[in-house]
């Protein structure tokens, strides 16, 4: 088993004969994903990449049932393109592109949330199950069906940690990324939730960054409700204090937000941390014994 | 994007909000011409500059008569004022307002953030105004209160009057209120801000409330979209090195060490500095070269690394996604040719044709040590740096 995604999947890509779309699309179909058709608007009929193209999601979901669909539309269209897949009735949104308003993000997650809809992004590099499906943008051939989840804000950084679970032989069951905007479609919480409950996750690796409160939240549900070991490595430990956002950010925050103050909870509610970016695949090894 | 004092104003008298009677000056030759037509006998002359902590360091003056405002303007413009919330260089002053003198009877805090936690729009006040702000939030929390809005309802009458309460707001204050709320909202929205503080929020010795203060942040993501922001960029405010990085589509953070870096991803940027001052170096800045390491961004990051004299080596960290490592080995070595490097270059290759990349430099005349670990590639850096 893993989550969200596997070999059955059908996925529909958004703004499919874009260049980013095309490369990441070719990609994708080589590693053996089920891409079922894609859209742009007006160039529905064309077939592209041997997909069929329609001009609408909802065209779409009618004659190939897609069940999940990935967007590479431009930033300014990408509110337009996730409501419109939920639209259509798609469960499964993953946003690549980077650059959304957070305003527009603040109205397409509540109304996902309203519809029961999973979206990861924006901005994010999508998700992995090793060996079945490629949703994203990561390099397929450093992964390694296995038995380590991964969530993460970074795109690079989840390829590292990657790397380093796939070299000592560990591999993943599915690769998250959540991205790193203010407003993510996605939490850690959501993801460790579903890990937990996934047969093929053994341990869970956590990779997080400066900024927000995001990774004290995840450490406080760990406490409670994860059984699985979870390692965590948080990017950021030597970077000076932010600019500083008048008062009301340095408020909000309640004064939390810097690496070591994330280690610290993270280390209080039982997460193992590797100390630095090296050793996340070592961590692990030794957790799992 | 930050926005100077007299930005959003402004904008806050745009959207209906009180202010005072103000002018921008330019020139000292202006002030006499500015009071004149704001009219009294006292006025305040405030250095525009895009940090806080203005008052404190001697930007902000109440004076009473034109020859002190001309004296303050002198003084100011075109210097640099250094304020806590300022690097030791400070911000350069190209602009001062004056304003009409306000009679304060008490200083409020109002202020209107995205909250990432309740996903939401959320107003944030306090009875206790003025510069102290952080000390209420940290001593005494429960005389600040957080308000989110919901963006089906917008800002209902039921929060004014909540917020009101702990602003200690009576009568006409409070009416008065209700109707500013929903201007504010509405501010916020229609120019895709991040942040929007008014410090101080006063009642006047009239009981009116005033923003004294207003300092307006807008979500970079929605700047396309702001034709009215955009023409009040103000690059004076930036670093150069920043700004130049920004125009190049590269994000570029000046820091204090000697070892230049070059990273693909924002993440594992700030993962190199860590290890770089894990194995004992000290990282000149923070720069993502983001996802697609072209020959073009390459050459634009060396050039704004080697800009900074402190730097004696360059580490560079791609893990190549979908990006070729091949590629990026010629664009590095390309770049080098181009711009001119003359210090040593530590490369680290990871990820799709690591091997045929590796090769590459490894072949070249350039000095360019290309190692495959991190961990290999950072010791070098920091051992070269010393």
């Amino acid at each position: 088993m893993s989550i969200l995604v596997d070999k059955n999947t059908r996925l529909l890509v958004q703004g499919f004969t874009g260049s980013q779309a095309t490369l990441h699309s070719e990609q994708s179909l080589e590693y053996g994903t089920n891409i079922v058709g894609g859209v742009t608007p007006g160039k529905g009929g064309q077939t592209h990449l041997g997909v069929p193209v329609f001009n609408s999601v909802h065209e779409a979901v009618e004659a190939v049932q897609p069940n999940a669909s990935i967007i590479f539309v431009p930033a300014q269209f990408c509110k337009d393109s996730i409501l419109e897949a939920a639209d259509a009735g798609i469960k499964l949104i993953i946003c690549i592109t980077e650059g959304v308003p957070t305003l527009d993000m603040l109205i397409v997650k509540k109304r996902v949330d309203e519809l029961g809809i999973t979206l990861i992004g924006p901005n994010c590099p999508g998700i992995i199950t090793p060996g079945e499906a490629k949703l994203g943008i990561m390099p397929g051939s450093i992964h390694l069906q296995g038995s380590v989840g991964i969530i993460s804000r970074s795109g690079t950084l989840t390829y590292e940690a990657v790397k380093q679970t796939s070299d000592l032989g560990l591999g993943q069951s599915t690769c998250v990324g959540i991205g790193g905007d203010p407003i993510p479609g996605t939490s850690f919480i959501d993801v460790l939730k579903m890990m937990e409950s996934d047969n093929q996750t053994k341990a869970i690796v956590m990779v997080g960054e400066i900024g927000g409160t995001a990774e004290e939240e995840a450490a406080e549900y760990i406490k409670d409700n994860i059984s699985k070991p979870v390692i965590s490595y948080i990017a950021g430990q030597t970077a000076p204090p932010g600019k500083r956002m008048g008062h009301a950010g340095a408020i909000i925050a309640g004064g939390k937000g810097t690496a070591a103050d994330k280690i610290k909870k993270l280390e209080e509610c039982g997460v193992h941390i590797a100390e630095n970016l090296l050793k996340i695949g070592t961590k692990t090894k030794e957790v799992l014994g | 994007m930050n926005l100077h004092e007299y930005q959003g104003k402004e904008l806050f008298a745009k959207f209906g909000l009180p202010v005072s009677k103000n002018k921008v000056i330019t020139s000292a030759d202006d002030v006499v011409k500015a009071c004149r037509e704001i009219g009294g006998n006292k006025w305040v002359v405030k250095a525009q500059v895009h940090a806080g902590g203005r008052g404190k360091a001697g930007g902000v003056k109440l004076v009473s008569s034109t020859e002190e405002g001309i004296e303050f303007a002198n003084h100011w413009l075109g210097k640099r004022l250094i304020t806590y919330q300022t690097d030791s260089n400070g911000q350069l002053v190209n602009s001062i307002l004056v304003e009409e003198c306000t009679d304060i009877a008490k200083e409020l805090y109002l202020s209107a953030v995205i909250d990432r936690g309740s996903q939401r729009i959320v107003f944030i006040g306090s009875s206790e105004g003025g510069v102290n702000i952080e000390e209420v939030a940290e001593n005494t929390p429960e005389k600040i209160i957080y308000e989110p809005i919901d963006p089906l309802t917008g800002p209902m009458g039921f929060q004014s009057r909540k917020i009101s309460k702990v602003l200690g707001l009576e009568g006409e204050q409070s009416k008065q209120f209700t109707k500013m709320l929903p201007q504010l909202t509405d501010l916020f929205i229609t120019h895709d801000l991040s942040l929007l503080e008014i410090n101080p929020l006063v009642i006047t010795q009239g009981g009116k409330l005033h923003c004294l203060d207003a300092k307006i942040n807008i979500d970079s993501n929605a700047i396309y979209r702001q034709p009215e922001i955009q023409a009040m960029h103000d690059p004076s405010q930036e670093d150069p090195r920043e700004s130049e990085a920004a125009l190049n589509d590269l994000s570029y953070v000046s820091l204090d060490g000697n070892i230049g870096c070059m990273v693909n991803g924002a993440g594992l940027a700030m993962g190199t500095m860590d290890t770089i001052k894990y194995f004992g170096g000290s990282p000149a800045n923070f720069l993502d070269v983001g996802g697609t390491a072209t020959q073009e961004r390459v050459s634009k990051a060396f050039k704004l690394i080697l800009a900074d004299p402190e730097v004696k080596v360059v580490l560079v960290n791609i893990f190549g996604g979908i990006v070729r490592c091949d590629l990026i080995a010629e664009g590095i070595l390309a770049a080098i040719e181009e711009v001119g490097v003359s210090i040593p270059v530590v490369v680290r290759l990871e990820g799709n044709n690591a091997d045929i990349g590796s090769n590459i430099l490894a072949e070249s005349s350039a000095e360019i040590v290309s190692l495959n670990s991190l961990e290999d590639a950072a010791k070098k850096a920091v051992e070269l740096s010393k």
